[in-house]
């Protein structure tokens, strides 16, 4: 599966659930992404890394069709989940978003309880039968280490939890729905250190069960978090490896001078 | 997948109805269009167009009915550029006053508190003046009636005066504070600032603001019909009893057989109005979104 | 020195700024304060539950009254989903096409259309083309094309205050676009859109114009059966009494306490779509 030359330091039996090939993404006339090909583990964590404006947000985007919302936006090239292609005409994007759930930078829970954010996306797929939404509610809200904190406030207003458990409420929102696949856009950017650290150990979590995507303009959480890193610039895909390739011996010029701090 | 494919056809049926209901607005202002032009038409072949160049309005005659438009246009316009005269200056000193000068309590009460005259039914306005403004136009200019073009103005302006209020008043908001503080930084006092930069920063949204005033004005109906007196003569004179166009459609067409040439002709009024609101309202917009303050 | 006369213009010029703003707010309290005054002497319990008598001179104004409220409640029930379904779409679901262009155009030409016209227009369609004479009908169906605009804009405004958030993880979690409307952007916008609507409709009952051609009788002691009935409204009546009835220097307290009435109307709606307003933007904060 994993072609050796181009990702030398990829286990050879590495599942690759994702495959990106020579995609092209344009806001109208403007191009933002320009021939990513990019292969994704199942069950790893993946950081997308590289200064701001450098296409990572909009790749990720790309991977649930969320770009789908914007208009005069278009994809060229290939993206196929599980050998999937998921730009076909015939694609159920309803679907397609139930196996890849989606966390944003600024924590967005609906102005609802706790549990009627959790249950929402259920309830959209026809989850009717209260026992059952209890139960995948407790479970998500678990999953997110987040339980013990709520447990006995189900019913009170999400807004009124503090910005990190608003975060944390939101990837139990997204894992209610059962996804593969967790794409995070810059989840911790806007959470104070402690928060932060407690979503990175969250993610250390998932990843057992869970594909995890995330992108982050911080080099030292990807580092902490990530077991792959793919570094944009530009709109390209400059280069992926193994993390820790990546920050002790990158292959490319520009990765080096990111990853020193040189620009970015 | 059963559930997903009923989830997608309530969607696709959604956005139908919605499309719909957004298309509504086209289709009334073609069908507003249709209808005046269908009531209308005739009276372009028979006894033809030329007739509404006459110099006179005299619909009812028992020798030969006068179609001309030209006193209630000129009955309008001059209504109009009286309101306008007294509105205008008005509207933007007290439009500077509450953007720029009033504290912030202040303004919390006069701006709600302006608006209320807008709210005002025109009926009830027109009301006002009949039993308070055109005795004292009357008594003020010893005239021997106060239903004149100047009382019909005042209350005209009395309607606009929120609305170019409320406009202007954005516009001026608008201008960025880099701009205002540029100028205070080289030492020009608050006032000079309003009048040498931010008035002239906000002058396109003023003008727009003024256009659609004037719109609202020339297509008002019930105060011009209470109190201007509705004579339907050629004049200049602000003093002098006029009749406008609305006025003239209101008054005369609950008393017109349907279909019969004076009826027409009243149509025809109406279209002379929609044309007029509709380029002012057009030209606004392009003042506005040339200056990009297009909300 | 020179900063001195300086200060002494300045002051004056505020001065004078501050004069004019205050002489219109004087001139606006004073027609309120001639209205309610003369008005509140005419009112009593009679006048506003019994019949008019003798063509409008004696009497009460209760038909009227409730004429006009069937015409509020008709341009509601035809204006309001119209409206409302059309500012979704241009909120949610319009890109830059042309499509959207003409029919940000449609309602700005709608918005600037005089009354009367509205008014020839109801005349010509729905009293005279589609058969329904002079009745509410006619007369709601013209109101409610003339209070589309506002509708749209008013609701646009509320619906675009909802967070894109809501919107991004809605989808995300793989709600289709109305699905995410449904549950996500109207029950955080529909308040805002009705108060914003009702704002425009009083206005809407307070005028007369359009329903002087499409639906206002002129004396009518009696209530409407159906939709196809004409009736009396608040309006047209005080224009009647105010100057085309042959004793409308003696009926003064009529007129008056007709005004009032309709100005409590227009004015009530208004004020209560604004406390309504403010509540419900105390209850969904973001």
């Amino acid at each position: 599966m994993v072609e050796q030359s181009l990702y030398p330091n990829y286990p050879q039996d590495l599942e690759m659930v994702i495959t990106a090939s020579q995609v092209d993404f344009f806001y109208g006339a403007t191009q933002a992404l320009f021939d990513i090909s990019l292969l994704i583990p199942a069950k790893h964590v993946t950081a997308l890394i590289g200064p701001s404006g450098c296409g990572k947000s909009t790749f990720l985007r790309c991977l649930n069709r969320m770009n789908d919302t914007i208009p005069h936006s278009r994809v060229e090239g290939e993206i196929s989940i599980n050998q999937k292609d998921i730009y076909t005409p015939d694609t159920d994007v309803v679907e397609l978003r139930k196996e890849v759930g989606m966390v944003f930078q600024k924590s967005n829970p609906f102005p609802k309880s706790i549990f009627d954010n959790v249950a929402y996306g259920p309830r959209i797929h026809g989850e009717k039968d209260p026992r059952r939404l209890a139960e995948i509610v407790e479970q998500s809200l678990q999953q997110a280490a987040i339980w013990d904190e709520v447990k006995d406030r189900l019913h009170a207003n999400a807004m009124g939890l503090s910005g990190g458990q608003q975060q944390r409420l939101c990837i139990a929102r997204a894992l209610a729905v059962g996804p593969k696949i967790l794409l995070m856009d810059e989840p911790a950017s806007a959470l104070d250190p402690k928060s932060t650290m407690r979503i990175e150990d969250l993610i250390g979590e998932l990843r057992t069960n869970y594909t995890i995507v995330i992108v982050t303009h911080n080099m030292q959480q990807a580092a902490r978090v990530s077991d792959y890193t793919a570094f944009f610039y530009e709109g390209r895909l400059i280069e992926c490896d193994a993390t820790p390739k990546i920050f002790t011996n990158p292959r490319q010029k520009q990765t080096e001078d990111y990853i020193t701090g040189r620009f970015g | 997948m059963s559930r997903s494919r009923k989830q997608h056809i309530t969607d696709k049926a959604m956005r139908l109805l919605l499309v719909g209901a957004a298309s509504a607005s086209v289709l009334i202002v073609c069908l507003i269009f249709l209808f005046l032009f269908k009531e209308a038409g005739p009276f372009a072949l028979k006894p033809g167009l030329g007739k509404l160049m006459d110099s006179q309005w005299i619909p009812v005659s028992f020798q030969e009915e006068h179609f001309g438009v030209g006193p209630l246009l000129s009955g309008s316009a001059l209504v109009t550029a009286l309101a306008m005269l007294v509105t205008v200056p008005i509207s933007v000193l007290v439009a500077i006053y509450i953007a720029e000068i009033a504290r912030p309590g202040e303004r919390e009460f006069l701006k709600p508190f302006i608006e209320i005259l807008a709210s005002i039914p025109s009926v009830v306005l027109g009301f006002f003046g009949l039993l308070v403004v055109a005795p004292i136009v009357k008594t003020f200019f010893g005239l021997s009636t106060g239903l004149t073009a100047l009382t019909g103005a005042l209350l005209l302006s009395l309607m606009a005066i929120p609305t170019i209020i409320s406009l202007s008043e954005d516009a001026l908001v608008s201008v960025p504070y880099a701009l205002k503080n540029a100028s205070l930084a080289l030492g020009a006092s608050h006032l000079q600032t309003i009048f040498r930069v931010t008035l002239p920063a906000a002058l396109p949204g003023i003008v727009a603001a003024v256009m659609l005033g004037i719109g609202r004005v020339i297509g008002e109906t019930m105060a011009v019909l209470m109190v201007t007196g509705n004579s339907a003569i050629l004049t200049a004179s602000p003093l002098a009893s006029v009749r406008t166009m609305t006025a003239t459609i209101a008054a005369e067409m609950g008393e017109v057989p349907f279909g019969s040439v004076h009826y027409q002709a009243l149509f025809w009024i109406g279209i002379i109005l929609l044309v007029i609101t509709f380029f002012l309202n057009i030209i606004a917009q392009r003042v506005l979104k040339k200056y990009g303050m297009m909300k | 020195m020179k900063t001195k006369t300086n200060n002494t213009a300045d002051t004056l010029i505020l001065l004078a700024l501050r004069l004019i703003t205050y002489a219109i707010v004087l001139v606006i309290g004073y027609i309120l304060f001639d209205i309610v005054k003369n008005g509140a002497s005419a009112l009593n319990w009679q006048f506003v539950s019994s019949f008019p008598r003798r063509s409008g001179a004696a009497g009460g104004i209760f038909p009227a009254i409730v004429g006009t409220l069937y015409l509020v409640v008709g341009t509601i029930a035809v204006s309001l989903p119209l409206g409302i379904g059309g500012a979704i779409y241009l909120a949610e679901y319009a890109d830059q096409g042309r499509f959207n262009t003409t029919i940000r155009l449609a309602i700005v030409t709608l918005a600037g259309v005089p009354s009367i016209v509205f008014g020839l227009f109801g005349l010509g369609i729905f009293v005279l083309f589609c058969g329904f004479g002079p009745s509410i009908l006619a007369g709601s169906l013209t109101l409610a094309c003339m209070v589309l605009p506002t509708i749209i804009v008013a609701s646009e405004e509320s619906l675009r205050a909802v967070p894109k958030g809501f919107r991004d993880a809605s989808l995300a979690l793989g709600a289709t676009k109305w699905e995410m409307i449904r549950t996500n952007i109207l029950p955080y916008s529909l308040s805002g859109m009705i108060t914003g609507s009702i704002l425009g409709i009083g206005r809407a009952a307070g005028e007369t114009a359009p329903i002087l051609l499409t639906v206002a009788a002129f004396f009518l002691p009696r209530l409407p059966k159906s939709i196809f009935d004409q009736v009396m409204a608040l309006p047209y009546h005080l224009y009647i009494l105010a100057t085309q009835h042959p004793e409308a220097d003696r009926i003064r307290p009529m007129q008056y306490g007709t005004a009032l009435i309709l100005l409590l109307l227009v004015l009530g709606l208004s004020l209560g779509a604004i406390l309504i307003r403010t509540h419900f933007r105390k209850k969904f904060r973001w």
